[in-house]
């Protein structure tokens, strides 16, 4: 520990309460209802006064939680068992401490995580949806939560039954016939899909060796593309936010793989050429490929099969609900074309038609679920087993309750809510300093540039990002996508009532009327958070990725 | 209305005037182009309550045979370790389950400091100074270091043991295709520990990483230290031919829940660290989710997929946690990422730090040394049935393999029907010939000696059953060969 606590001698001295300034500035109607949480100086909030000390820190040696089943077979030296060679000389310098410390301590820490049930979490391009509690439920039933993966097929009906059902619902909203669930999140499906693409072509004697990837598109796109061995190629965008056709033209010829979109892209802009791109892409007999992040927009009302695109990814921790757990699990199925499809990873999940004789009963016919493994022209596996299947069962019961009414429900007031939203934002003059990106209306999400605010409030987004802290929100996804100046990026989602809404823009009007009387005040934001701003520059320059043995 | 979104008809009025257009309908139909509207409803059955939707799932779960269900001695890759309450309590927690990365890291430093303790508890398991926060699972963090290696030496080729877990291989068979390198397998021996000598000879100026399991598939204990040493001397032997000669990466695919007693990979000479984080503290779940885990020396930090949680201070000296090394990543460097991975384990990473601390440093030790001891136990008792004999002779801890003299299926099935699982049909998983007859049984804390003992019983009767037809028909004579 003795480097951060250097660190620590040295920057506390400079430290202290919060700039003095603020107490001057505070709202005030700062002591009611969520505006409590503002700024407010003279001294540290608990949170802040509780310094961090992590569970390597407590503890004493002896003390312990786990108590092992008592030894139940003939006694053997260790020795005998496991030469010394191989044996380990001392333990690993785990924890020593008990049950009710360890509660204590993680259940402590949790308070220091701002998190989608406690309040508004508009990150864009992540769909922070209410994760309803009835999944948490069913993924624990035992007979999903303790079935073994290798399980014969036989004695596992039921998973595979409902792999069955939530691949064919997932077919249906992509409007594409074949799907693969084993792809562990939404990247890990782009490296399935640009493998596939790969193979899909060297199976025709092709090889090709460009992707192309919009400047807006996920860093995940251009990543993946290099890591399945092709060459990223960057297509701009146009004055409308959607892809440049003349430069989509000049680009695509016959060593074009792919194309990876997003529909609608990180701008929140259905791209309208969407049929035009798709032909001049086919025309060289390249791929589209979809990427599912931004799917939120557009269940039961367009679907990327429908608009030409080959491959898509879902995202079931975005468009599914299933809970993001602060930063995973995550899974990232698979639904693909016809010409794809025999490209597909292996295992796959079949469904086999029985006669009643064949199935040893009276009924006609049964269904019988099984897993393929074999397949000549596979990419074969990507991962162990057959994909994150705690996930699918909460998708799949997300389904389930919402059917095709509820999906294209949710969609809808994904998409209004993000319109209402953005309509507030005019109406409080914030526009003035935040304009919209790109286009009129939006789909489920919409990008704001702040360059306008920068250069006449003086303060960045980022600044306006750590003051909505104070004001107990999650701030949107910030200076993404790249091509725009201080960009923010919104999606209230579907879940949001019309009421958290009208609060968001209040606090960003807020923030702005705040910043034109004295721009210090978000610069030095947040205030009441459990630790203002963070020195991320030295934690890169000498990283303390650990706790150092003590 | 349904019961997730909050719109009233009031609410709708209001909204579209402030948006100023008569529908939602119209907000679609000016920006998404009729010929690609869908026109129509989704073919999706309608939507249910909430009770029916439970009870369709709790259906769905009743016609799978779990580990409640039955006596299971299933492992290869999965384990049906005890998770403590604790753990489901906490993974729970609306704190831990419902938020997103940590991009704010001012309201995130719970999450936060969840990786950095998470980072530290498998650098101490591994012995191996950097962790990241955490990769999908066991068989893709093979192929994500597969990776590292190449964008450390940008050699072609990467050598595996034939000892790796068979989804570990094909995964990196799958994804090095996509980088551009070979994979070559090494055999084992006949004493089912890799062999050196082919492990030496496959090792040349060209190999990118060398990767080995421990222990083994088969459940064997390897001599890590030896397949580290000569690895990086068989590179040496190629240098002068070769020209550069500098050692390829070496990489094992470790079961961590073993380290308290085994010898850890940081003290074995190897370089990158991988595994399937399930066993600690993470349910079956049909196969995930659970995590991954990766650890490495200090020179491929730079290089290391994912996520990775670091120390620093804010603007008024206190202690706190930040993503940090983010160049690395994908949001940042794009095409020059050193990974694609974004969303991993966060959750899953969480139930391992919980787990390993619910263990503790004494813990682990105990742990290991109880499964070592009922896992030999367990080999003997079945060595010595008719018609089961050990496969391999090597240390095992709490795995391990026997050959039957039967078909596995069919023994298999005769066991279901008493209410036990007896192992993993070894050739049906690898394909591999030589694995014909083959059954891998997994020992785990939460079976006891009567367990063990009940599974001898089955197994012998299903055995005796199999090679002779006659006993199977005739319940008295079944009833004999037991007692023998």
């Amino acid at each position: 520990m003795s480097q951060i606590d250097e660190n620590h001698l040295t920057t506390a001295s400079a430290g202290g309460a919060p700039d003095p300034g603020i107490e001057a500035h505070r709202p005030a109607h700062a002591a009611n209802g969520a505006a409590g949480n503002r700024a407010s100086a003279g001294g540290a909030t608990p949170l802040q006064r509780d310094a961090a000390r992590t569970i390597f820190e407590k503890g004493a040696p002896g003390r312990r939680a786990f108590v092992a089943p008592a030894l139940d077979v003939p006694q053997v030296d260790v020795s005998e068992l496991l030469p010394d060679r191989f044996r380990r000389a001392e333990p690993p310098r785990l924890p020593e401490v008990s049950e009710p410390e360890i509660v204590r301590h993680y259940v402590g820490i949790s308070k220091r995580n701002f998190d989608l049930d406690s309040g508004f979490y508009p990150l864009g391009s992540c769909t922070m949806k209410h994760n309803p509690r009835l999944h948490e439920r069913v993924a624990a039933l035992p007979g999903h939560a303790r079935l073994h993966p290798l399980q014969d097929p036989e004695r596992a009906q039921g998973a595979l039954e409902l792999m069955w059902n939530l691949q064919q619902a997932l077919a249906e909203i992509a409007g594409l016939p074949h799907v693969s669930l084993q792809p562990s999140a939404g990247s890990h499906g782009e490296l399935a899909g640009v493998l596939m693409t790969r193979a899909y072509h060297e199976d025709r004697g092709e090889t090709r060796h460009k992707v192309l990837t919009p400047d807006t598109s996920h860093g995940t796109n251009p990543a993946t593309v290099t890591m399945a061995g092709l060459e990223v190629v960057k297509l701009a965008t146009n004055a409308d936010g959607g892809i440049d056709l003349d430069d989509l033209r000049a680009k695509t010829d016959g060593d074009v793989a792919c194309l990876m979109l997003t529909n609608p892209n990180t701008l929140g802009v259905f791209d309208p050429n969407i049929a035009e791109i798709a032909e001049i892409v086919h025309g060289v007999g390249a791929t589209l490929y979809y990427d599912g992040a931004n799917l939120n927009a557009v269940m039961g009302l367009s679907r990327p099969g429908d608009m030409g695109f080959d491959i898509v990814h879902f995202n079931l921790h975005k468009s599914f609900t299933q809970p993001h757990g602060g930063g995973g699990p995550g899974s990232g199925p698979i639904a693909v074309s016809e010409r794809i499809a025999p490209f597909l990873p292996r295992p796959l999940v079949v469904r086999r038609d029985q006669s009643g004789a064949a199935a040893g009963n009276g009924a006609a016919r049964t269904a019988v679920f099984d897993l393929e493994r074999d397949g000549e022209r596979s990419i074969g596996r990507l991962r162990g087993f057959q994909g994150n299947y705690g996930c699918f069962v909460r998708a799949y019961a997300y389904i389930c309750s919402l059917g095709a009414d509820g999906l294209r429900d949710a969609s809808e007031t994904a998409v209004l809510n993000a319109n209402y939203l953005l309509a507030r934002l005019r109406e409080k003059h914030v526009a003035e300093y935040l304009p919209l990106a790109y286009g009129e209306l939006c789909m489920h999400e919409f990008v704001l540039s702040g360059g306008p605010m920068k250069r006449e409030l003086q303060i960045k987004t980022l600044d306006l990002a750590k003051r909505l802290l104070d004001f107990g929100f999650h701030p949107p996804t910030v200076y993404f996508p790249l091509l725009v100046d201080e960009a923010l990026m919104v999606e209230p989602t579907e879940t949001e009532t019309k009421e958290t809404l009208d609060a968001f823009a209040d606090a960003i009007a807020e923030i702005l009327s705040e910043a034109a009387e004295d721009p210090e005040i978000a610069r030095n934001a947040p205030y009441t958070t459990p630790v203002r701003r963070l020195d991320e520059v030295a934690a890169a320059k000498r990283p303390v990725i650990r706790q150092a043995p003590g | 209305l349904s019961r997730y979104t909050a719109t009233t008809d009031a609410d709708l009025d209001a909204m579209l005037k402030a948006i100023g257009v008569d529908s939602v309908q119209e907000i679609f139909d000016r920006q998404i182009p009729e010929a690609v509207r869908l026109g129509r409803a989704l073919n999706l059955p309608d939507g249910l309550p909430e009770q029916e939707v439970y009870e369709h799932l709790r259906a769905l779960a009743a016609r799978n045979t779990s580990a409640e269900d039955e006596l299971t001695f299933m492992g290869a890759g999965m384990y049906d370790h005890y998770v403590p309450a604790l753990i489901d309590m906490l993974t729970e927690r609306s704190e831990f389950l419902t938020p997103y990365t940590p991009y704010q890291p001012e309201i995130s430093q719970g999450g936060l400091q969840v990786m950095f303790e998470y980072q530290t508890a498998i650098s101490e398991l591994t012995a191996l100074p950097v962790s990241n926060a955490s990769v999908y699972e066991g068989p893709s963090a093979v192929a994500a270091a597969g990776y590292l290696a190449k964008l450390h030496n940008g050699r072609r080729r990467l050598v595996i043991s034939a000892g790796v877990h068979p989804h570990s291989i094909e995964t990196l068979r799958t994804q090095a295709h996509g980088y551009g390198m070979d994979v070559v397998e090494v055999p084992l021996s006949g004493s089912h520990l890799t062999d050196e000598r082919a492990w030496r000879a496959a090792i040349d100026e060209d190999t990118s990483a060398a990767i080995f399991a421990q222990p083994n598939f088969y459940g064997a204990v390897e001599d890590a230290q030896a397949l580290s040493a000569a690895a990086k001397q068989a590179a040496g032997d190629g240098a002068g031919a070769g020209g550069g000669g500098a050692a390829p990466v070496v990489i094992a695919q470790v079961d961590p829940v073993v380290l308290g007693i085994l010898k850890p990979p940081g003290e074995c000479g190897v370089d990158v660290a991988v595994g399937e984080g399930q066993s600690l503290g993470n349910r079956l779940d049909f196969g995930g989710p659970s995590f991954g885990f990766f650890a490495a020396r200090e020179e491929y930090l730079r290089r290391m997929p994912g996520r990775i949680a670091g120390e620093t201070t804010d603007v008024d000296g206190r202690r706190g946690f930040v993503l940090t090394l983010q160049t690395r990543e994908q949001h940042i460097r794009r095409d020059k990422a050193t990974s694609n991975i974004c969303t991993a384990q966060a959750l899953n990473a969480l139930a391992g730090v919980v787990y390993l601390t619910w263990l503790g440093r004494r813990g682990l030790v105990e742990l290991g040394e109880l499964l070592l001891a009922r896992t030999h136990y367990a080999r003997e008792r079945l060595a010595g049935l008719e018609g089961v004999e050990k496969l391999h002779d090597q240390p095992v801890i709490r795995e391990f393999a026997v050959r039957l003299d039967a078909d596995v299926a069919a023994v298999r099935r005769r066991c279901a029907q008493q209410g036990v699982n007896p192992g993993v049909d070894l050739q049906a998983l690898t394909g591999r010939a030589e694995d014909r007859g083959g059954l891998l049984v997994a020992i785990t804390e939460r079976r006891s000696r009567a367990d063990i003992d009940r599974l001898a019983e089955v197994l012998e009767q299903a055995v005796a059953a199999e090679r002779d037809p006659a006993v199977a028909d005739d319940p008295a004579v079944a009833q004999k060969t037991v007692a023998a």
